[in-house]
This record gives C-alpha cells, sequence and structure tokens, in this order.
C-alpha cells in the first residue's frame, strides 16, 4: 500500500493503516514524510497528556486506568508507551502492555509500543510523528508513557499538553524533590501505591516543594492514587481536566501548540543535519593522526556539510 | 534496516512464563522489538496488540494444554482483522507430537517443543519473515 494510501485510510479511522503508518514513520521508510503531510490538518485534534516519572512507580498501571475511563466514557484513546532500546544490540523489550489489561482488547483503545531508538529525552524520535498520525486516526485523548526517567528527561513538556508525574513512596527525601529537573515540569502529580507506607509524607514533600512558589499561574495538584485497585484515578483525571481547562482559557494551549510546532521544526532541522554530519564523519573514519587538533578538523568538515545534501 | 517486531504472548490460563521471558530475553539480545503482553492473554488480546504493534512474528507460548482450543482462535482472529498473511504466527511450549500437524493445518506455521535452542528459533524467525525488513 502507498503512503498516501495509509495516510488516507488512517484519516478514515482504519485501524491498521494506521498501525502501518506508525510503523512507515518510525522506520523512515520511502515516502513517509508525504504520508505525514497529508495527515498534518488532523495532525493536533487529540489532547496530549504525557504520564512520566521514575521506573517502577506505576505509570503503565495509571495509564491503563486513565485510558479506561476515558474509554468507557465514550472517547477513542491512544496511547504511545516508551521503553528503552539497548545501545548494543539495538533490541528492546517493550512490556508496558503487560500492565494495561483493562484497555488492551479494548476497541476504543490503540495502544503502540516504541523502542527509544537512541533518543535520550525520555521519548523516541518518531514519538512526536505518532502522536500526530494516531490524532488524524480518531484518538480524542492520547497518553504518553515516558521510559521511565530519572531526574533530567524531559523531552515530554515539549510533547505533551498537561504532564502528570507519577511518583511512589520510599524514592528519596525531601531533597530530591527540590532538586531541578523532572520535577519542575509537572502540571499535576500523583503519588501512587498510595497504600504503602510514606505515601503521605511524600504528597506533603511534594506539596511542600510547591508551596516554595507563590506565583503559580496552574498550582499542580498532588494526588493520592492506588492505580492497581483505580482509586484516586477518577480524581487525577479531573485534575488533569482542570489543567486542560485552565489551558484553553485565554489562548493558553494554542500558544502551548505553536511552541511544541516550532520545537518539532527544530527537531526535523538537526535531526537532518546531524545525519550529514555522521555522513561526513564515516568518511573521516579512524583518525588517528594525532598531531591534527579537533578543532580545526571540525571547522574543515563543516565547511564540507553542503546545504544541498541535508 | 528495521528491527523485526515480535509479541510474545501467553495464551491462556497457565502461570508459567519463565520460557516466554527467556525468549523475550534472547529475541531482544538478537536486535529484535519484542512487544511483551505477559500472562493470561485472550486470543481477542493477542490479535489486538499484533494489529497495533504492526508486529513481523507473533510467537505464542502455552503450558496449560488448550493450545488445540487457543492458538486456532489466534489464527482465525488474525485473519479476520487482515494480518495474518503478513505475519509469522508460532506456538511454543508443551505441546504433543500428535498435535503439532493439526496446529499446521490451523495455521500455526511452526512448533517450538522443549528443547529447542533459542538460537534454531531466532534463526527460524530470520528465514521465515512474510515481509522484508528495508
Amino acid at each position: 500500500m502507498s503512503p498516501l494510501e495509509l495516510a488516507r485510510l488512517t484519516l478514515a479511522g482504519d485501524k491498521r493503516a494506521c498501525s502501518r503508518l506508525i510503523s512507515l514513520t518510525e522506520n523512515e521508510g520511502t515516502g513517509y514524510l508525504d504520508a505525514l503531510k497529508a495527515i498534518y490538518p488532523c495532525a493536533d485534534k487529540a489532547y496530549v497528556i504525557g504520564v512520566t516519572g521514575p521506573p517502577g512507580s506505576g505509570k503503565s498501571t495509571l495509564t491503563d486506568k486513565l485510558a479506561k475511563t476515558l474509554a468507557d466514557g465514550g472517547k477513542r484513546v491512544g496511547i504511545v508507551a516508551i521503553d528503552p532500546t539497548s545501545p548494543f544490540t539495538k533490541g528492546s523489550i517493550l512490556g508496558d502492555r503487560i500492565r494495561m489489561g483493562a484497555v488492551s482488547a479494548d476497541k476504543n483503545v490503540f495502544i503502540r509500543s516504541m523502542g527509544t531508538r537512541g533518543s535520550l529525552g525520555g521519548l523516541s524520535k518518531a514519538t512526536a510523528n505518532t502522536l500526530a498520525i494516531l490524532s488524524a486516526y480518531g484518538c480524542d485523548y492520547i497518553l504518553v508513557e515516558t521510559v521511565g526517567v530519572g531526574q533530567s528527561e524531559i523531552d515530554i513538556v515539549r510533547t505533551a499538553d498537561t504532564t502528570l508525574m507519577v511518583m511512589a513512596p520510599g524514592l528519596g527525601d525531601d531533597i530530591q524533590a527540590i532538586k531541578a529537573g523532572v520535577m519542575e515540569i509537572a502540571d499535576v502529580f500523583a503519588v501512587n501505591k498510595a497504600d504503602k507506607d510514606g505515601a503521605k509524607k511524600t504528597q506533603l514533600e511534594i506539596s511542600a516543594m510547591l508551596d516554595f512558589r507563590m506565583d503559580w499561574d496552574f498550582k499542580p495538584t498532588v494526588r493520592l492514587t492506588v492505580a492497581e485497585t483505580g482509586d484516586g484515578v477518577d480524581g487525577l483525571l479531573g485534575d488533569i481536566m482542570a489543567h486542560r481547562d485552565y489551558l484553553s482559557n485565554g489562548g493558553k494551549l494554542e500558544k502551548k501548540r505553536a511552541y511544541k510546532r516550532m520545537s518539532h521544526i527544530r527537531d526535523i532541522i538537526r535531526d537532518r543535519l546531524d545525519r550529514r554530519v555522521e555522513e561526513l564523519m564515516a568518511d573521516l573514519a579512524a583518525c588517528t593522526d594525532a598531531g591534527r587538533d579537533p578543532y580545526s578538523m571540525s571547522e574543515e568538515l563543516i565547511r564540507k556539510i553542503d546545504l544541498t545534501r541535508i | 534496516m528495521r528491527p523485526i517486531r515480535v509479541l510474545v504472548a501467553k495464551p491462556g490460563l497457565d502461570g508459567h512464563d519463565r520460557g516466554a521471558k527467556v525468549l523475550a530475553r534472547a529475541f531482544r539480545d538478537a536486535g529484535m522489538e519484542v512487544i511483551y503482553t505477559g500472562l493470561r492473554q485472550t486470543p481477542e488480546q493477542i490479535t489486538q496488540a499484533a494489529v497495533q504493534e504492526d508486529v513481523d512474528v507473533v510467537a505464542m507460548s502455552i503450558l496449560s494444554g488448550a493450545h488445540m482450543h487457543l492458538l486456532p482462535k489466534v489464527v482465525a482472529l488474525m485473519k479476520e482483522e487482515g494480518v495474518y498473511d503478513d505475519t509469522l504466527v508460532l506456538g511454543g511450549g508443551v505441546i504433543p507430537q500428535e498435535d503439532i500437524p493439526l496446529l499446521k493445518e490451523a495455521g500455526i506455521q511452526e512448533i517450538f517443543t522443549p528443547g529447542t535452542t533459542t538460537e534454531e528459533t531466532i534463526e527460524y524467525i530470520k528465514n521465515n519473515l512474510k515481509r522484508d525488513l528495508s
């Protein structure tokens, strides 16, 4: 099937075509850009909720429960779940579906697992395009689950409309909560596994961290949840919707989306430049001449970049 | 070249996933993207996963004895969804020799029984994909 045919069928809500188009895009197969251009008018229709947090905090289970609640309410839901790719073999184990039993056979939910394939920011390079495709397919909401993050993988803010940070008790003291990085990017917090010891303390530490700032336009809520049983999930979805309502007043969502488009354009250009740099590096191959300094050699290569080849 | 995408699934009710996990790990080390669904999957869940994940291979491990019921059901559902012709469908686990021809007739392309090495399975997959990797 041609890329444009895949695009047409995806827009018509064909699940298999949608799935194939995601693969074509992820593999950067022939014609994928034409297909992406064709679906672009519908690429921004879905509301994107980012789900991030440390490994094992319960992101997948919570994503499953949030998707179920949305789907039960008659919405079409997409889930993009990202797990790490091996830097050595390029293989990966994408295991987020294990925790998604509530929606894995639901016809209104489309789950796609992706390997990071070399990206380091918590998402994969193809994530933004995959969101566009799922939006064109007709998803009202898309939940993007990042890889388990450490302290600085913040690509999700440039991708999601609302970012949910899932924490769990016992992962660190209050100093962890005031460090810079991932803790600063959330619009909504969940302290999951709230049936475990220390959940209230974690909630207080995060709240105290948030209280330090006085000039919030939208102060994140910190919700206790038990994803396994569904406790707190309705409330958490309410928190997410409150952020959505906040954004939809006074053009804030449009502004955020414009910013997302800018960073998407920047990513595309950088990616293509990067590929050209790799080509030039391959020509350079083994640079064993220790006598030449890297600064003048890179200047020499920069002159060879040749914009027509990007 | 793109990676091979494999769905490793455990249909039915048995709770023994050691074999499935060993395979998933071996496939990963062979450079494949492995979508692992976990235990107790219905044929409907497996089929939906195969469609949504656009996999090249569906590898099912089953030790409960219900293979004659569950594996052909997955094939039938995959045909309904239009993905069977592009996908290599494999079975493995405790499966009596006499059932193997019947399963193959039902559309399971190959059955791997205990004693098969992970290398053999990987070789088989690489040599029998139904779509190219370009």
